[in-house]
């Protein structure tokens, strides 16, 4: 996927409103048919970059090329671009067929063949046969298909999907990720997504960017994001964690030795440019914490702590325990599945332990 | 108990609505309507019979002057709809929040004051001695007085101009229910502004255009004081034509007849109307 030409590509894209700069320096690729996701909370810009791409805005400087050609200038409705809109703004006076057909009509696509490829596309998001209904007579997903129909029909080089899934209950939610992975898949179509839910990017996405106050924190494939956050927003953004406010005591090579409220621990820390004496946040994954019954059997270097279960949250697979340790400090540790912690009571002392590659470390927020 | 104390405030809230259309409406109907029928056959003798309503039809004065003033307040209609839209569409889709809301306000002001005053605003500009003469004429446009008042056109300046109004509101209306999102989504799949605006903005806005159609061709057929000041003597309105036959002529059965006739043949026009631009009349009344 590398040697071909990325389908879209932003350089140094930036947009101001006023005095505020809602995008900010926004590079990236995206290669062709990949499904690429911008992650973000709301009012980080992303929904501005994406009408950008859209041409619904225009950049204050910065290029933005698909397939190779600048879309400086080119109105909507001249862009290889199609979007799926949060509300998906499906056409409420026109029935499905029209909805779907609108787009071939514009480009004076003769009726019948509008009509063949009307009826293709909906079967192939799986609504056959409904193309004279009316839209409210279809349930949340379907119209989710409908508004994904009505723009592959027109076969874009990149589909723009602006949180289509938010107004979707959680059962559908989960449904839908995994249908419109595989409508990605089938399609073979460039899909740039944006979302503030972790869990749609990191199921859905082949490529990931973080985005917070207008910038790009890091871009990368699910998995790198979630275990190598370059940043502490991403580490604390994406996916569940703990967040340990500590300083910095000693830096040997790569080991980082932290103290945070007399307790002590060391954390691997490659690269980083801490200093002995310097604010740091530590945080450590839920599920990278082991609960145990004794200290005894902790790996080498290990960090471990006793702590008393301050309360058990029982949420099925995902059920957790917040422990208290001595210093005072709450950790949020992931509950084995094993069923050895079934019987946990509120107050009951455990053993908490991790390995320093387990945490990430980065120096406090200046601000 | 609770149901008897319910169905006395129900009936209670009714009162005044049905008495409103009891007392004012449907009982001066039907005694227009008993007039309408009779017809005089000498003096004090009447006998009843639909001989009224003949001479409508039998008069070609009458039924002309009828069809002259359906067929201008249907141009009215027209031109209000086509210099309301802009308007609306502005409105609507194109300010935002303080702006909004002061034209909005700015397209009301005048109607605040009473419709007559407004109309012999008109004639201050339009008369022989009036603004617009005399501006001409100082500017050596023309070389005597001119007279803009009293023709077809200044009838229908004077129509437009009192019923905008009533379409600009529903229009604003419904044009303020069009999600922007929809009118993206017809740019991002190639829609032209013609496109958009033919199959998705007007579709949408049909409501509104219906029910400001009716209640501006009805308010511009039972007009009576714009096309009698500004159109003078020789308006031939059908409202001035009914007054005549009851305050001048004092046949109170033609009268009765010829508003009874406007009644019929408006509601069918606007029948007509609705079912050649396929909506109800309860989709339209109940969106605005």
């Amino acid at each position: 996927m590398t040697d071909t030409k990325p389908d879209l590509v932003c350089r140094d894209l930036t947009k101001d409103f006023d005095s505020f700069r809602a995008v900010d320096q926004v590079s990236f690729d995206v290669s062709k048919g990949s499904f690429f996701s911008i992650l973000g909370p709301s009012g980080c810009g992303k929904t501005t970059l994406l009408r950008m791409i859209a041409g619904f805005q225009s950049p204050t400087s910065g290029d933005l090329q698909i397939k190779g050609k600048s879309m400086i200038g080119v109105p909507p409705n001249k862009r290889p671009v199609s979007m799926v809109f949060q509300h998906l703004a499906l056409f409420p006076t026109m029935n499905i067929g029209d909805n779907v057909g609108f787009g071939l009509r514009q480009r004076g696509v003769a009726r019948t063949e509008i009509a063949r490829r009307v009826d293709e596309v909906l079967d192939r998001v799986g609504l056959p046969g409904v193309a004279a209904r009316r839209i409210n007579q279809l349930s949340g997903g379907q119209k989710q298909r409908v508004a994904i129909a009505r723009c592959m029909v027109l076969e874009p080089d990149v589909l723009l999907l602006d949180e289509p899934l938010g107004a979707l209950d959680l059962k559908l939610r989960e449904h839908m990720k995994v249908e419109l992975k595989s409508l990605q898949a089938a399609f073979d179509t460039t899909f740039v997504y944006i979302t503030h839910d972790q869990s749609e990017a990191l199921v859905m996405s082949d490529n990931i960017a973080v985005m917070n106050h207008g910038r790009f924190e890091q871009i990368g494939p699910p998995h790198e994001i979630y275990h190598k956050p370059d940043t502490a927003f991403v580490a604390g953004f994406v996916g569940d964690a703990n967040k340990i406010d500590a300083k910095v005591a000693s830096v040997n090579g790569a080991m980082v030795t932290l103290t945070s409220a007399g307790a002590e621990m060391s954390v691997e820390a490659p690269g980083s440019e801490l200093i002995a004496g310097q604010e740091a946040q530590v945080f450590l994954r839920p599920e990278a914490v082991e609960l145990t019954k004794s200290d005894h059997g902790a790996g080498e270097g290990d960090n471990v702590s006793a702590c008393t279960v301050d309360a058990v949250l029982f949420n099925g697979a995902n059920s957790s325990v917040i422990v208290r340790d001595q210093a005072g400090h709450l950790l949020n540790v992931a509950m084995p599945q094993t069923g050895s912690f079934s019987g946990l009571q509120v107050g009951d002392a455990v053993f908490t332990r991790w390995h320093p590659n387990q945490a990430r470390c980065y120096p406090a927020a200046t601000a | 108990m609770r149901s008897d104390t319910s169905k006395l405030g129900f009936y209670l809230l009714l009162a005044p609505i049905l008495l409103w259309l009891v007392v004012l409406i449907i009982l001066p109907h039907i005694g227009l309507f008993m007039v309408s029928i009779s017809e005089k056959i000498g003096p004090r003798e009447f006998e009843t019979g639909f001989g009224n309503y003949a001479t409508f039809f039998g008069e070609p004065l009458y039924w002309r002057t009828f069809a002259r003033t359906a067929i201008m307040s249907i141009l009215a209609t027209a031109l209000t709809l086509i210099l309301g839209f802009p308007i609306a569409y502005y409105i609507a889709k194109l300010t935002r929040g303080r702006t909004k809301t002061t034209l909005f306000l700015m397209c009301m002001i005048p109607f605040w004051v009473s419709e007559l005053v407004r109309t012999f605003g008109w004639m201050i500009l339009l008369r022989e001695t009036g603004v617009i003469s005399n501006a001409l004429q100082s500017l050596g446009l023309v070389s005597g007085p001119v007279e803009l008042l009293y023709n077809d056109a200044a009838i229908m300046v004077g129509l437009v101009y009192t019923s905008i109004l009533f379409m600009v509101v529903p229009l604003v209306t419904t044009l303020d229910s069009l999600d922007d999102s929809l009118i993206e989504a017809g740019y991002d799949l190639g829609g032209t502004s013609t496109s958009i605006m033919r199959e998705i903005v007007i579709p949408h806005a049909m409501p509104g255009i219906v029910s400001g159609c009716i209640v501006v061709f009805m308010l511009s057929l039972g007009n009576y004081l714009t096309p009698i000041l500004l159109g003078g003597k020789d308006s031939l309105w059908f409202t001035g034509m009914i007054y005549t036959q009851f305050i001048t002529r004092f046949n109170w059965e033609l009268g009765s007849a010829l508003g009874f006739l406007l009644l019929a043949l408006s509601s069918a026009i606007v029948f007509l109307g609705l079912k050649l631009s396929k909506q109800s009349l309860s989709d339209t009344m109940g969106r605005t």
